[in-house]
């Protein structure tokens, strides 16, 4: 897949396709005319890069090929142990969920699942939960409570899903359950955006102690598209939104509403998987060794006073 | 065989549909050598099925039931299995028919005290209680023994802060002979397992063909982490039973191990194979990896001092 912005790249690539091949298939060193190709591909995506526009940013994010959540888990975790269904109605393939180990230490990992092709997305609904899928998160989030687990949830989706059926089976009282729930728990949790932080599907999943966000995902309380339609009544303003959203990693670090914005690989997370990766990984390790300081208590007490403190207004003394 | 390769993400619903099997020729042979395989209607060799493939037909992976024993042997480490609370036996407490006359020819049949076996062993040298019922006992049905040995095991979980699992395969449900007293071990084995859950140690439970009425209605289902193995029947009322009081006919494959699994009620399906890996595998998340987690701590704790001005709790006052 690729976006407008990123054809200019096709020639490129398609060039040294084929020279790797003609060396690989003649026998003939071309290591210079493959470097230098290399290098023209790196000043190229710079240049791409430098020159984004807000919403091509959030093109980025909602790529095809950026890493989702089995690709991270795949990367960063040992020993990772699916666990499934709710309990009480259904196996939400949106929601990806279970126990594994990063860097040797025990861990719930959570997160929402999207597919890179058509039929993997029909099957994982793009991301977008039920209620079932956020019970069924608490619900491993509950277990990893319990057991004095950390928790590392990975948000990566539009939104909670918005259908007549998720309406019948209470998705707004699930996502509420949920932001209650784990504002109570007592392990550390840190909460990625890889991707999409889509509204209240996001934060359901999003109520950490230190929230950590790649450089082209955002973070939003509806998408873009969906605020230009409420607003201009016209959702193919969506670009001219982003700005006044603020909703990018940059803005959100800004406004305090997140801890650390991760850098990605050159030319967005999809160029390089392993990349993304090494750099989530070191990251949510690094801040779950700081947190591990924390007693049970101090740790609910820190979540607590980081959502407490959020919102801005004036106090006129009236 | 791949079955050592990445597990499918997700298990579809439904049995393997067995291959069309031609039709076995008559021929005389000795009892016992041959198995036929009620899922694909195969001809298995008992001793390959038995020793070489943990008692799943190797053409479409049927589970056979296992009794207790071969159960244990398949999940506990070699010669690590005490048991525990082996004396107990049934006491016929409501003169229940030929209820007495009945225990006792199991008994001997099957060799066992009643319907589960309790001890402490190691899987894959992780410490645990373990409970395993057999089937063959009655249905494994729930009288007042199971449900006194069950307690005692998860009782002695918690005393001894060791995790738990069982395997149940309790077709029978409740055990009718028993009457209410067989009722009341579901409360009572469930509350013991609350227990287990409020001090915050791992109770694994392991569903095996079939798991129904009161075992499932019970402490079976209040593990921390749900397992099934393949193609289990997994329930409360039974299949008959629904389909007198609804008077329909109930879909190929209700009640399943994938069926439910598709339904939210388990946490994942497991093949016999991979069940002893998988257990000591959770065993270790929940419970036997943490110190590596209380190590980190006390690194973490050594470097707060310089931490503190990027955690959100108040800092100290000066002097204070």
């Amino acid at each position: 897949m690729r976006y407008d912005f990123e054809r200019p790249l096709k020639e490129l690539e398609d060039q040294l396709e084929r020279i790797t091949l003609y060396a690989r298939n003649n026998d003939i060193n071309m290591e210079a005319e493959i470097a230098s190709l290399r290098e023209k591909l790196a000043d190229r995506l710079r240049e791409i890069c430098a020159g984004l526009t807000s919403y091509q940013r959030i093109q980025l994010a909602r790529h095809l090929d950026r890493p989702n959540m089995m690709d991270y888990l795949e990367r960063i975790a040992e020993d990772f142990v699916e666990l499934h269904g709710d309990r009480a109605f259904r196996d939400d393939h949106a929601i990806t969920a279970g126990l594994g180990k990063i860097d040797g230490l025990p861990v719930a990992l959570l997160g929402h699942q999207k597919g890179h092709d058509t039929k993997e997305n029909l099957e994982c609904n793009f991301g977008m939960a039920h209620p079932e899928g956020f019970r069924k998160a608490r619900r491993v989030m509950e277990l990893a409570d319990r057991f004095g687990l950390p928790i590392i949830t990975f948000i990566d989706a539009a939104g909670a899903y918005p259908g007549d059926q998720a309406e019948e089976r209470g998705q707004a009282l699930v996502i509420a359950e949920n932001l209650q729930a784990m504002a109570a728990m007592k392990v550390p949790i840190i909460a990625c955006v890889t991707g999409e932080g889509g509204s209240g599907g996001a934060l359901a999943i999003g109520v950490a102690n230190r929230v950590l966000i790649f450089e082209n995902a955002y973070y939003a309380v509806c998408t873009p598209e969906a605020c230009a339609s409420i607003i201009l009544k016209d959702g193919s303003k969506a670009p001219e939104m982003v700005d006044n959203m603020r909703i990018l990693a940059r803005d959100l670090l800004e406004m305090g509403l997140v801890d650390e914005v991760m850098p990605e690989p050159l030319g967005g997370a999809h160029r390089d998987p392993d990349a993304a990766a090494a750099t989530l990984k070191e990251a949510v390790l690094r801040h779950l060794r700081e947190l591990l300081a924390l007693s049970p208590e101090e740790l609910r007490e820190d979540r607590h006073r980081r959502f407490r403190r959020m919102g801005v207004f004036q106090e006129t003394g009236r | 065989m791949t079955w050592f390769s990445r597990p499918k993400r997700y298990t579809k619903l439904g049995r393997t549909q067995p291959p069309e099997a031609e039709p076995p020729k008559k021929k005389d042979i000795p009892e016992g050598v041959m198995t036929k395989c009620p899922s694909c209607g195969q001809l298995l060799y008992t001793k390959n099925l038995e020793e070489n493939n943990n008692s799943v037909c190797y053409l479409c992976d049927y589970h056979f039931r296992i009794d207790a024993r071969r159960r244990l042997a398949l999940l506990v480490d070699a010669g690590s299995f005490v048991e525990t609370d082996a004396g107990l036996v049934s006491a016929d407490p409501l003169r229940f028919l030929d209820y007495a006359r009945k225990v006792e020819a199991t008994r001997r049949k099957t060799g066992l005290a009643d319907a589960v076996i309790c001890g402490v062993g190691e899987i894959r040298g992780r410490r645990a209680v373990v409970s395993v019922s057999d089937f063959n006992f009655m249905g494994g049905s729930m009288g007042s023994v199971v449900g006194e040995k069950v307690t005692r095991a998860l009782e002695h979980a918690l005393e001894a802060k060791l995790p738990a699992v069982s395997v149940s395969a309790g077709g029978g449900g409740a055990r009718m002979h028993e009457g209410m007293l067989s009722l009341m071990q579901m409360a009572k084995t469930s509350a013991a397992a609350g227990r287990l859950k409020e001090a915050g140690i791992p109770f694994i439970s392991i569903f095996t063909d079939p798991t129904m009425g009161g075992v499932a209605a019970s402490y079976a289902s209040l593990g921390d982490v749900l397992i099934a193995e393949p193609g289990a029947m997994i329930g409360f009322a039974g299949p008959r039973v629904i389909e007198q009081t609804i008077h329909r006919r109930l879909p190929e494959g209700f009640q399943r191990a994938e069926f439910l699994l598709e339904h939210g009620m388990l946490d994942m399906i497991c093949h016999r194979s991979e069940l002893k890996d998988t257990v000591a595998e959770l065993l270790d998340l929940l419970w036997y990896a943490r110190a590596a987690l209380a190590a980190a701590r006390a690194e973490a704790a050594k470097l707060r001092p310089r931490n503190d001005d990027v955690i959100h709790l108040p800092k100290p006052a000066a002097g204070g």
